[in-house]
């Protein structure tokens, strides 16, 4: 039979991430720590944003203005941003000092890297549409600065339409683009073990055990 | 329940910044900060309910 990309595809996608690996139902023991909690906290809080800016995107950036539920949703979907945030930084701060780029895990090191700046971008322009006082000041003084690196020229903060744009398609997509790969990339190599702790006298202990 | 929380926390006035240099920073931003760090601090002390499955 000729070789077909589809076919090509699900060879590739299963050899990479077999059923036991894309949904286990086990983990190691040494995740038996609230920090690794962080990273699903993080995506939690994501799913919050995004449910809460699809109702904002069906009514409208004026509806937080002139209706209590508006205000509800709209604070949601902030203080969802705030947690998502919170969690974040501090899944970031786990995953730096266990250095979690070790055993070939470089990619979900660099794309959780990059989901994070291209979060700060989703927030930034979010901040830009919220219709009031601070967002023009925020427009103007963000203006100043980016123009001063030569990006004013195509990236216009006082342009609401771009900016409300990108907010709602193009850095959201982004994001949830980086979260996918990062997440599966750690479903394909799994969690990172402790480092090795040193050889005792009794017994040994290296990675990937942990004395409870 | 919202006249005592505005008792607690009185919102009317200008923020509150900290400075050392080209650094400033609003109280509430640091007292975010300072819970992140302790919530961290927690989280690698604080040990899981249920003790860890295989």
């Amino acid at each position: 039979m000729r070789p077909t990309w589809t076919g090509w595809l699900r060879r590739r996608g299963l050899e990479s991430l077999p059923p036991e690996k894309l949904l286990p139902d086990t983990q190691p023991a040494y995740v038996a720590s609230l920090v690794y909690v962080f990273g699903a906290l993080t995506l939690a809080a994501f799913a919050v944003v995004v449910l809460s800016g699809l109702v904002l995107a069906v009514e409208g950036v004026n509806w937080w203005h002139v209706s209590r539920a508006g205000l509800l949703v709209n604070s949601i979907h902030l203080w969802g941003t705030e947690l998502f945030f919170f969690f974040m930084v501090i899944h970031l701060w786990g995953k730096f000092f266990m250095a979690a780029w070790r055993g070939r895990r470089r990619a979900t090191w660099l794309t959780g890297v990059l989901a994070f700046v291209v979060s700060i971008a989703t927030a930034f322009t979010g901040y830009l549409s919220q219709q009031n006082f601070d967002s023009e000041w925020i427009g103007t003084q963000a203006k100043d600065g980016i123009n001063a690196t030569g990006a004013g020229a195509f990236w216009n903060v006082l342009n609401f339409g771009q900016m409300l744009l990108w907010h709602i398609v193009l850095l959201p997509l982004a994001v949830s683009v980086l979260i996918g790969i990062h997440v599966l990339l750690v479903r394909r190599r799994g969690v990172v073990p402790p480092f090795a702790t040193p050889p005792s006298a009794g017994g040994e202990a290296g990675a990937g055990e942990s004395g409870r | 329940m919202s006249d005592v929380i505005a008792a607690l926390v009185n919102l009317n006035h200008p923020g509150h910044y900290v400075h050392f240099g080209w650094i400033e920073i609003s109280v509430a931003n640091l007292i975010v900060i300072a819970l992140m760090v302790i919530v961290f601090v927690l989280a690698l002390l604080l040990p899981i309910p249920h003790g860890g499955r295989k």
